[in-house]
């Protein structure tokens, strides 16, 4: 109990001064998590609107398979992306090991097919709904895959912040690839995790009070300017 | 608008020996039909009869086990000039306004063009007043005039309507059937389902009477109201039900 309202005391402090290194890690998370987030969505909302569309033979095994991958364990994806970008990997002279571009790849992967397999149940709702009319109409492919993530953004904004939640909040792969290095990959999650080791409690519970809060204020911000809660039927 | 007397009519369209079935199970058929180039067809029949499935195999989006389905011209321009209106609106999840132009933005018809148009159409059909209302919360008598400006808007030459007016009273009814006589008077030729024996004998120049998959009757509308030739026909138009 103690050593959570020193944290909180200490994270106010932090806060209040505008410390130097808990801005820059923030800046950090939110740059890394931000751009693997935006990444992630540009592929996985049209992965998922266009299996909606689409009757191809695997469909089924693909759709599981991707849903399968929602949980992909992140130290795992930390591992791969690490023997991908090592020296003798092959990717290795691109010399992106331990950079914030290491950690945004490994993101990117853990969170994209939860994008795509949330946004998936999205929009095969709505395709119930608007297939007859579209066939109707003779929309073209790329024609239905665009009116529905269109029409369906409201509810497809939940699959893109539960990304945003898992990336932001994901401390095993970025650990791996990024290497918690102080001024060039370090983050919230990572800091918490070496101050813990530490045995700096206060501190880390107050870089996790952060973290919570950082998550909340992102999530407000996109529901009030996208208008969720105000129009609930969509 | 595109008339009858267009050099390239879609019709007629012709159905022969079509037979449809969904998960083995028999919806229509073998019928034979055809729709000619004018005036206002009723497909009329109780619950289940193949009002629904006949109206979705003539539009294509029934597929057929058998049989052909015919139109004058080849089928990939036939589509671009048919619309269809279905028995429970789709609301698409836009603006009125919006959703009334949708046929245009498909077609790559510019934003401001397009919404004139739809304005347009929004007044013919009554719904100036709700062009900037979100399109599933119009009231539910509204509900079935944004689907009719959203077919009528590209003007195509056969619009298909399955029972638009199967959840309204009689004002929004009669206010429907005044946007199909404009229709029908600037050349689109109607194929209408419905159950409704008054709004039939409103509307219809000829009936194609289904019962149980099957046509039973294909007659100029006053001799089936007056004179129909099977005794299922007799009993519909009497008000007994008819399975």
């Amino acid at each position: 109990m103690d050593s959570i309202f020193t944290g909180l005391m200490d994270a106010l402090v932090l806060i209040l001064t505008l410390d130097k290194d808990l801005v820059e890690i923030v800046f950090l998370s939110l740059r890394v998590t931000v751009t693997a987030v935006a990444i992630a969505a540009m592929i996985g909302l049209p992965l998922g609107a266009w299996l909606v569309v689409n009757r191809f033979r695997f469909r089924r095994i693909t759709i599981s398979v991707l849903n399968a991958l929602m949980g992909l364990p992140p130290v795992v994806v930390g591992l791969f992306v690490y023997l991908m970008l090592s020296r003798s990997g092959p990717f290795g002279v691109f010399g992106l090991l331990f950079t914030p571009t290491a950690m945004i790849i490994a993101q990117v992967i853990i969170v994209m097919p939860l994008i795509a397999s949330i946004s998936h149940q999205t929009i095969r709702d709505l395709w119930a709904e608007y297939h007859d009319l579209l066939i109707s109409l003779n929309a073209s492919r790329a024609q239905r895959i665009k009116v529905l993530l269109w029409d369906g953004r409201r509810a497809l904004i939940t699959a893109v912040l539960a990304g945003f939640g898992r990336a932001i909040g994901e401390v095993g792969a970025i650990m791996i690839v990024g290497g918690n290095i102080d001024h060039s990959t370090r983050v919230l999650t990572t800091s918490i995790a070496l101050e813990t080791s530490k045995g700096n409690f206060a501190f880390a519970m107050g870089l996790g009070l952060i973290l919570i809060g950082l998550a909340i204020a992102v999530n407000l911000t996109i529901h009030t300017i996208s208008k969720t809660e105000r129009a609930s039927t969509w | 608008m595109v008339t009858d007397q267009s050099p390239k009519s879609i019709l007629p369209l012709v159905l022969s020996g079509v037979v449809a079935r969904a998960r083995k199970k028999h919806l229509l058929g073998p019928v034979d039909l055809t729709i000619g180039k004018r005036g206002v067809t009723i497909v009329m029949g109780s619950n289940g009869a193949g009002k629904t499935t006949l109206l979705r195999v003539m539009h294509g989006l029934q597929r057929i086990k058998a049989g052909s389905v015919d139109w004058a011209v080849d089928e990939s321009v036939a589509r671009r000039k048919q619309a269809y209106v279905f028995q429970s609106p789709i609301m698409m999840r836009r603006r009125v306004i919006d959703s009334i132009a949708f046929p245009l933005f498909l077609n790559g018809v510019a934003k401001r063009s397009a919404h004139k148009q739809a304005e347009d159409w929004a007044i013919r059909v009554g719904l100036a007043h709700v062009l900037q209302v979100w399109a599933p919360m119009i009231s539910g008598g509204e509900k079935q005039k944004p689907a009719l400006a959203r077919a009528l808007i590209y003007q195509p030459e056969i619009l298909f309507l399955d029972e638009p007016c199967a959840n309204l009273n009689g004002r929004s009814t009669r206010e429907i059937e005044d946007i199909l006589t404009k229709a029908v008077m600037a050349g689109t030729r109607i194929v209408m389902a419905t159950h409704n024996i008054g709004q039939a004998r409103r509307l219809a120049n000829d009936v194609v009477f289904v019962c149980g998959g099957k046509i039973l009757e294909t007659t100029a509308a006053d001799v089936f109201f007056d004179q129909p030739k099977t005794p299922e026909a007799l009993a519909f138009i009497n008000g007994e039900i008819v399975e």
